[in-house]
């Protein structure tokens, strides 16, 4: 089954009021509804947030300033090489 | 007192076989997001039974905990409604059955959550909010199985068919409880219409109304359902788990 | 209270292997916060880049070259990784619907629930490299890829919820919290959420052993009974002995692995005794003795012949496994369909309101 039937979406999630949404990694699901109700489920079972965005991952243009353009090949924008679990949530934890 | 007991076992019955019925689905769902969604699902639907088998045993006062009610009477003690205890089918029924449920339950919690008995109403608050999700969660399934492929739609069809007549069941009156269950059903009618219609859906006739529950005479599928959730329960008289 | 906390104090600032995340997910904020060099230059090897990189322990990240060989080995092992945490919610699920009170009835679903969401966060970090999840799920599902095998025996009674809870998810962060160094970026970010949500896990099953160690005589035995039949399966978990192990150089060369096989097998028996003991259980190995020497345990290995047969498919619930996840996937098929048709739909209306 291809990938059409559920893409993918990038989720990023409000931890506390006063902060910025970050991103907490990505789902498949049909449709935009469908994606904001599986997020909910997924990444904030444990009360990690107030607020939820997701995004089509396709809908995301990457740039990548550490990287040589000249040596990525014209599919390095590709839904699938977006960074996931870029997550550092607010504040260091335990230190 | 007898009375409140009865009502508050009843809701307690409707959320533990319900609760039951959707761990049932855990590794089974059509996609791996929704394996979590229903098991949430579940999870408050069985924090709700708690609550309220919880109460249900203090009110009768003869020292029966949450877990002597759930898993040490018979089938002919247990109130809940024949809605929940009908075995699961497939997603569609599934959905249906939620749908349906959630309908009523969203009305009745809400309603609950303004009723004179304090331990009521705060269960009621807290439910309501589970139920309104849950409600989300079945109408956007039933829309898109009833407006997908036309495989899906004849399912759905098919699965509120089958599921409909036991909706007539929770809305039998009911004067002297907290929420006579009667006044919910502009509510539900008016939810249910509405997700039906946007899914295409054909809303049944209303006809034959299958009902017992509140007085203990079920299905045949409660003693099975009631055998294997106490099995091990009963096996042990007395231990600590 | 119970379960890894007994670890020894030099194992991380939070004590024991929770600790150890926390101090992992510390690390890999310093190494984010360290002055970086910049992108390879003009003239420089990549292949170079890349070693500078894994040994400055800074991660590799998904728009990073990176050889072939590791992108496949990191593809393999994430993938399998997921399919064990999916696979991994069978045994336990089977009690679900009669966990003997309502209290560990919601433990348990919340419990497997996790392991759904934990297989997803890893799918989603192997979809960084390059391959989908769909072509992951169908590998599994004509078991082109494999699941750990622990996974392929019964839970015959509910003390191996409380066995599957203490060793297997004992044996299973043992081994995940080095992972949490591991040098690509996706993958240690999803293994310390996945550890650091699963730290409950292994706490519930120790609970439920201990409950039932010190309870009637048939729940104790039942208990017993359970960590005899789990014991050995959790300690092949850790994989073949060292000298058989065929992936494990290049792996560690490449800090995706960060001990060995038997280095990481050592510290669960060592980890176990002291928490066997205040269970009241016994370990089913007349030869596990404390070593002065070594500073460790010595105990008897596993029978790896028969984890090699288990790994060909012959354990006693391979097939089970595989036609429940076959049929879960196939009976699925006609909602996945309906809404994605139901999604193309609502983009067609769109359009032409638009």
């Amino acid at each position: 089954m291809s990938m059409d039937h559920s893409p993918l979406w990038e989720v990023f999630v409000r931890a506390r009021r006063g902060l910025s949404h970050t991103h907490v990694g990505s789902l498949h699901a049909p449709d935009a509804e469908l994606a904001l109700r599986n997020a909910r489920d997924l990444y904030t079972r444990r009360q990690e947030g107030v607020s939820i965005w997701v995004v089509p991952a396709s809908a995301i243009t990457a740039s990548s300033p550490d990287e040589k353009d000249a040596f990525f090949d014209p599919a390095a924008d590709k839904v699938y090489r977006h960074p996931t679990f870029y997550e550092v949530p607010d504040g260091v934890a335990h230190l | 007192m007898s009375e409140l007991f009865d009502f508050t076992l009843g809701l307690g019955d409707d959320a533990l076989i319900a609760a039951q019925r959707l761990g049932e689905w855990t590794s089974r769902a059509p996609e791996m997001e929704e394996d979590i969604a229903l098991a949430n699902i579940a999870l408050d639907q069985l924090g709700a039974a708690r609550l309220l088998l919880t109460y249900a045993g203090e009110l009768e006062g003869a020292g029966r905990d949450e877990d002597a009610l759930a898993y040490l009477r018979g089938d002919r003690e247990f109130r809940n409604c024949l809605l929940v205890e009908l075995p699961n089918g497939d997603f569609g029924v599934t959905m249906a059955k939620l749908f349906l449920l959630a309908g009523y339950q969203l009305p009745l919690y809400t309603a609950l959550s303004g009723c004179a008995d304090e331990r009521l109403a705060a269960i009621g608050a807290k439910a309501r909010k589970e139920s309104a999700y849950h409600l989300d969660h079945a109408s956007l399934w039933v829309k898109r199985l009833g407006d997908g492929t036309e495989e899906s739609h004849r399912r759905m069809q098919d699965a509120v068919d089958q599921v409909w007549p036991y909706t007539h069941e929770l809305f039998t009156a009911d004067p002297a409880a907290p929420v006579d269950p009667a006044t919910l059903r502009a509510d539900f009618d008016a939810v249910v219409s509405a997700v039906l219609d946007e899914a295409t859906l054909t809303r049944p006739a209303d006809g034959w109304a299958p009902g017992g529950g509140r007085d203990g005479v079920h299905t045949e599928h409660l003693s099975y359902l009631l055998a294997e959730m106490q099995v091990l329960h009963r096996a042990h008289p007395g231990a600590r788990w | 209270m119970y379960g890894n906390d007994f670890a020894p104090p030099e194992d991380g600032p939070g004590g024991g292997l929770l600790g150890e995340v926390e101090a992992a997910e510390a690390a890999l904020r310093e190494a984010a916060a360290r002055a970086r060099r910049g992108g390879p230059a003009p003239d420089e090897d990549f292949a170079a880049y890349f070693t500078d990189v894994i040994d400055a322990d800074q991660k590799i990240e998904p728009r990073d070259w990176m050889p072939e060989a590791y992108r496949k080995t990191l593809i393999r092992q994430i993938a399998q990784h997921a399919h064990s945490e999916i696979i991994g919610m069978q045994p336990e699920g089977n009690w679900i619907s009669r966990a003997p009170s309502l209290k560990r009835k919601a433990i348990l679903l919340a419990k497997v629930q996790d392991e759904a969401g934990h297989g997803l966060y890893l799918y989603a970090a192997a979809e960084t490299l390059g391959v989908s999840r769909d072509e992951l799920v169908e590998l599994l599902i004509d078991g082109r890829q494999k699941y750990s095998s622990i996974f392929n025996y019964p839970t015959l009674t509910w003390a191996d919820v409380g066995a599957i809870g203490w060793l297997v998810d004992g044996a299973a962060i043992v081994n995940q919290v080095p992972l949490c160094r591991c040098s690509y970026g996706p993958y240690a970010r999803a293994m310390i959420r996945v550890c650091k949500e699963e730290s409950f896990h292994q706490r519930q099953g120790y609970e439920i052993l201990h409950t039932m160690a010190h309870g009637t005589p048939d729940q104790k035995a039942m208990a017993q009974d359970a960590v005899d039949r789990w014991w050995y399966p959790s300690l092949a978990m850790f994989g073949p002995p060292d000298g058989d192990s065929t992936h494990s150089a290049q792996s560690m060369a490449w800090k995706i692995k960060r001990f060995s096989n038997d280095e990481l097998r050592q510290r669960f028996v060592d980890m176990c005794v002291q928490q066997a003991e205040i269970l009241g259980l016994t370990i089913p190995d007349p030869d596990l003795r404390w070593n002065e020497q070594r500073q460790a345990h010595d105990y008897t290995q596993p029978d790896y012949d028969e984890l090699m047969q288990v790994i060909k498919g012959n354990g006693p619930c391979n097939r089970q496994r595989m036609e429940h996840r076959r049929r879960a996937h196939s009976d699925g098929a006609w909602v996945r369909e309906a809404a994605s048709a139901y999604a193309a739909k609502q983009r067609n209306k769109e359009k032409v309101a638009a």
